[in-house]
């Protein structure tokens, strides 16, 4: 299994940039919000995200299978890989 | 947190009849008083704080427990408790997932070099099945082998037959939560009885593991439900009691709830510290959501002698490091190893 470097996969889901996934990391809803006009769209996902790991690809939104341990945590998506921190 | 500081507890109060009963007598404080310590104004909290900090000192003693938890089986949980991720009835995004032994020996490894005494080993089913057995006893071998640390198991509901080889394999500890009350259990959990936790609770003490039983609070229970949780725990006389706050999780039927107010979250570790004053009171899962890292400090000088350092199963908490300089900073020293058992 390949491993990515975490930017691709976007733990500050909705935040723009080339390197931001399609989906929210948290939610699994598109980054930009997808029809909603609102701004702040993800901002609680990326609140979370600071404390819980992705649990959908940024790229493809497959829920991802994630691990936590006492001092780490991982996350993989069966098509992009590994994400860890 | 800013509190008006009222550190002198009235005479014929609560908090003066807990001073005489719980931190002189040593005798913890019934369901009716602590639900006085649970309604008492924000004003009196300090007090109530500062004098379950000294029941834990004459109690307990100033060492403080340090514990890592790891899931080996996440996900696919076939029971309903409704404020978790975990079960499989729920359109939780938490994928199945299994754990193999070197990342767990790994792990273990990280948590002892932490100054961690405990390292909690958690699945997430309705009872463990031989296969989860024989991947216990070989985990624990292993870990045994590598790693100076007391093993601790959370697998569910037992037989006596699987308490026994628990025991018999040095588990040290055995973590099952009553969660909530006795009369609001029925609107969390609906797969499982109140007793069916008992049951089990009663087997691991009676069969010389430590027992880790713990609560959830902040599920919609209400005071009077709080302090009859309290008092329940305390009938149990678990060695130690992990005290959760609910994190309201996506998918689950209280992903909804609201987070507990950190005032009423002080209050309960107040009373659950008055309630067992003997007890290891451990700061558990959603902390940091409802009490932030000033709540932290304030628990830790409210009645809480031990933590989870590092994350929780599908959580992550405050950075190891946090807590560990916390206590540095509090001249809290952490608890050395004493294998038992």
């Amino acid at each position: 299994m390949k491993r990515v470097s975490p930017p691709y996969f976007s733990t500050t889901a909705g935040a723009a940039g080339p390197n931001t996934g399609q989906f929210c990391g948290h939610c699994g809803d598109p980054s930009d919000g997808g029809p909603s006009t609102a701004s702040d769209i993800h901002l609680r996902c990326r609140e979370r995200l600071a404390m819980e790991p992705p649990r959908y690809c940024a790229a493809c939104r497959r829920r991802m299978k994630v691990q936590v341990t006492p001092l780490g945590w991982s996350a993989e998506c069966s098509r992009h890989g590994v994400l860890a921190p | 947190m800013t509190m008006q500081p009222d550190l002198q507890a009235k005479p014929g109060t609560i908090l003066q009849t807990a001073r005489t009963q719980v931190l002189e007598q040593g005798i913890g404080l019934s369901e009716s008083q602590l639900l006085e310590i649970l309604r008492l104004p924000d004003t009196e909290l300090p007090a109530a704080l500062q004098l379950a900090h000294e029941v834990r000192l004459r109690h307990c003693g100033e060492d403080v427990e340090v514990e890592g938890i790891i899931s080996i089986k996440t996900g696919g949980c076939p029971e309903d408790c409704h404020f978790c991720s975990q079960s499989g009835l729920f359109d939780s995004p938490v994928r199945g997932v299994w754990l193999d032994i070197p990342e767990l020996v790994k792990s273990a490894k990280e948590t002892a070099a932490t100054g961690a005494t405990e390292f909690c080993i958690v699945a997430a089913v309705r009872g463990p099945d031989i296969k989860l057995m024989n991947q216990i006893k070989f985990a624990i071998d292993r870990i045994n082998e590598e790693v100076d640390i007391n093993i601790a198991c959370s697998l569910g509901m037992l037989t006596q037959r699987q308490v026994d080889q628990l025991a018999e394999w040095g588990v040290h500890r055995y973590n099952h939560n009553l969660e909530t009350a006795r009369s609001y259990f029925p609107e969390v959990v609906t797969t499982h009885s109140y007793e069916e936790r008992l049951d089990t609770c009663n087997m691991v003490k009676a069969a010389g593991m430590e027992l880790c039983c713990g609560a959830l609070i902040g599920m919609g229970e209400s005071l009077e439900q709080r302090a009859e949780l309290a008092a329940q725990l305390a009938a149990l006389e678990p060695h130690e009691v992990p005290l959760n706050f609910l994190n309201p999780r996506p998918g689950t039927p209280l992903e909804n709830q609201g987070i507990m107010d950190g005032r009423d979250a002080l209050r309960a570790i107040a009373a659950f510290r008055l309630a067992m004053p003997r007890t290891v009171l451990r700061y558990a899962g959603g902390r940091e959501l409802t009490l932030g890292d000033l709540g932290t400090r304030e628990g830790l000088l409210g009645g809480i002698n031990a933590v989870i350092v590092g994350n929780y199963l599908t959580t992550l908490g405050r950075p190891a490091t946090a807590d560990l300089n916390l206590l540095v900073e509090l001249n809290m020293p952490i608890k050395e190893l004493q294998k038992t058992l």
